[in-house]
């Protein structure tokens, strides 16, 4: 069997043919993605004893004749700001070097309880701020289709993992792209689900109100099986929500004739690149498909950046305070008095993209400021939120860009903190509003570096959006 | 400037981070430029907009609350496990009061 192209199904049905246990393939994934890890560095560390101990567990389910689960077998890679009991989870930060959680997220949970088998923690942008992978404590990932390029962030080990084949699955985190973007980056279909579809107990808080977990996977179908799994209430995180989780593959019959899909013209303006034709391309294959293509517009756009980096940073800097060498692991050497000391470790443990983000959350937050920034962001959120409502009176999805340039190269714009921001815009409008979005490789340009589109629905409505997804998917691959 | 360097000096002290003077300026300097792209939001007329505070749902009343059943809690010996210095059952920091 071919590691590098696994899939949920053809896992399954190895497993339950008995052509190989999930032993057998748990040694194998582990082997090979040891092996391919220099070319990206994608995983930060491999679990073999968990990852062999899931497997085995799969295996006897199997001989007693039971139900081995959804994921059974499958290897799913996960992003190193998701807690995994007993396994180092770092954020990709100094501070966390060591940090051995002392219970597993529910994301976590869930995989294992439904077959799947946690090969190892994938790197990213330190507590999941960045959108290049650049910022990790750790060293960059590198792009598996393009290795002096980076693999987009945060969750950039998670997509490279999956591109690169040393996971079918993985898991990542998104606050204001962070899965979309690397997604895109990377050729993978990576899914933002509605905000509190997917339990957060146990994912490092970074910007409460923003923050997601969700998967990445090399088809639609994977993404929804995982996403199915992870999804649904959880009496551990008061956030989630109670929505009932419909079957996800169910709605993925290929029918999409007469959806109405919006395109937003605030988005294409200005997307005059290979990007913008080859989103032109992919709309126009849904046209093909039957779906009805309108312009809309969405014009609180523009405000966007500004308001997303004023509300996730204010959370950041007060979700980070924790880190204050008494708790986790770090504490700065030589500290004189306990406020010397706090300083000292957050100085010393937080990278510069961390402190820069601090910086201006305390800022924002600080007295005098508040009205002015914070408060005023949150109405313009509102906006934001009302623009989406307004367009989804009108259409079933809207069809947009992830990023407005494929994967850059290492290095060049790591020190233009603005320019990176601003290339976060057609991710940042669907996670203030809290719906699903997701990117679904849309081509390729002429250098051979992916393009994603983004596919973004109402509250809760991920079936409508898989729909899609996987129609625009099968019509590509013919 | 949108923000000198004295209050670059008091941000970090309010965020307990301590900065190099390097750092200091090369922040001065981001979060200039950042807080000019960020002022653009005052040209949104937000008379009358209720501020979003989080993503909100149409919910039962009771939806945040879980059964008051007891669960056993982490442990003290789990909690301290990553404790950068700990005993008898506590954090250990620095001294807080002179003598």
């Amino acid at each position: 069997m071919e590691i590098r192209s696994l899939s949920i199904g053809r896992v399954r049905e190895g497993l339950l043919a008995r052509r190989f246990s999930a032993v057998e393939l748990a040694q194998e994934a582990l082997r090979f993605a040891e092996a391919q890890n220099p070319a990206t560095d994608a995983y930060l560390r491999f679990s073999p004893e968990r990852a062999l101990s899931a497997a085995a567990r799969v295996d006897e389910k199997i001989a007693r004749g039971e139900d081995p689960g959804p994921l059974a077998g499958v290897p799913v890679a996960v992003k190193d700001v998701i807690l995994t009991k007993g396994l180092r989870t770092t954020c990709g930060s100094k501070l966390l070097a060591e940090y051995v959680p002392p219970y597993d997220a529910t994301a976590i949970a869930r995989v294992e309880e439904a077959g799947g088998v946690i090969l190892g923690k994938t790197n990213c942008d330190e507590f999941a701020m960045g959108s290049s992978n650049e910022n990790s404590a750790f060293g960059p990932v590198r792009n598996p289709l393009a290795p002096d390029r980076v693999p987009g962030g945060s969750s950039g080990g998670s997509a490279a993992a999956v591109a690169q084949g040393t996971a079918a699955l993985a898991l990542g985190s998104d606050t204001g792209g962070s899965i979309r973007q690397p997604a895109s980056f990377c050729g993978v279909v990576g899914v933002t689900p509605t905000y509190g579809r997917v339990s957060r107990y146990g994912l490092t808080a970074f910007a409460s109100s923003l923050d997601h977990i969700g998967p990445l996977a090399r088809t639609v179908r994977d993404a929804a099986v995982l996403l199915q799994v992870i999804a649904g209430r959880d009496p551990l995180d008061a956030t989630s929500a109670e929505a009932p989780v419909p079957d996800y593959t169910q709605s993925m019959d290929g029918c999409v004739k007469g959806l109405k899909l919006g395109l937003p013209r605030e988005y294409l303006n200005g997307l005059t690149s290979e990007t913008g034709d080859l989103i032109a391309a992919g709309v126009a294959t849904l046209g093909e498909l039957g779906c009805e293509v309108r312009e809309i517009s969405l014009p609180a756009t523009d405000y966007a950046i500004g308001c997303y980096y004023i509300i996730a940073t204010a959370e950041a800097s007060s979700n980070l305070a924790r880190y204050d060498g008494v708790r986790y692991t770090f504490r700065a050497e030589a500290s004189g008095t306990l406020s010397d000391m706090y300083r000292h470790t957050r100085g010393e443990g937080f990278g510069a993209e961390c402190k820069r983000r601090i910086m201006l959350g305390t800022y924002v937050l600080s007295a005098g400021y508040y009205d002015a920034y914070y408060l005023k962001a949150q109405k313009v959120r509102a906006l934001i939120a009302r623009d989406f409502a307004r367009a989804f009176s009108e259409v079933d999805a809207i069809v947009a860009p992830v990023s407005p340039f494929p994967a850059f190269k290492l290095g060049e714009k790591i020190d233009d903190p603005l320019a990176m921001y601003l290339s976060d815009i057609y991710t940042i409008t669907g996670s203030l509003a809290g719906i699903p979005c997701m990117s679904v490789p849309c081509g390729n340009t002429t250098e051979g570096l992916p393009v994603g589109m983004q596919i973004l629905a109402k509250h809760f409505d991920e079936p409508t959006m898989f729909r899609l997804a996987d129609a625009f998917e099968r019509a590509r691959a013919n | 400037m949108k923000i000198t360097e004295k209050e670059v000096r008091y941000v970090a002290e309010l965020a307990n981070l301590d900065l190099s003077d390097a750092e200091v300026h090369k922040f001065q300097a981001d979060l200039d430029e950042i807080l000019g792209h960020v002022d653009r939001l005052n040209e949104v007329d937000t008379e009358g907009v209720e501020p979003m505070t989080q993503v909100l749902f149409a919910t039962s009343d009771d939806s945040s609350w879980r059964a008051d059943i007891e669960r056993p809690p982490l442990g003290t010996d789990l909690a301290l496990e990553n404790a950068p210095q700990a005993g008898d059952g506590y954090f250990k920091v620095p001294k807080v009061i002179e003598r």
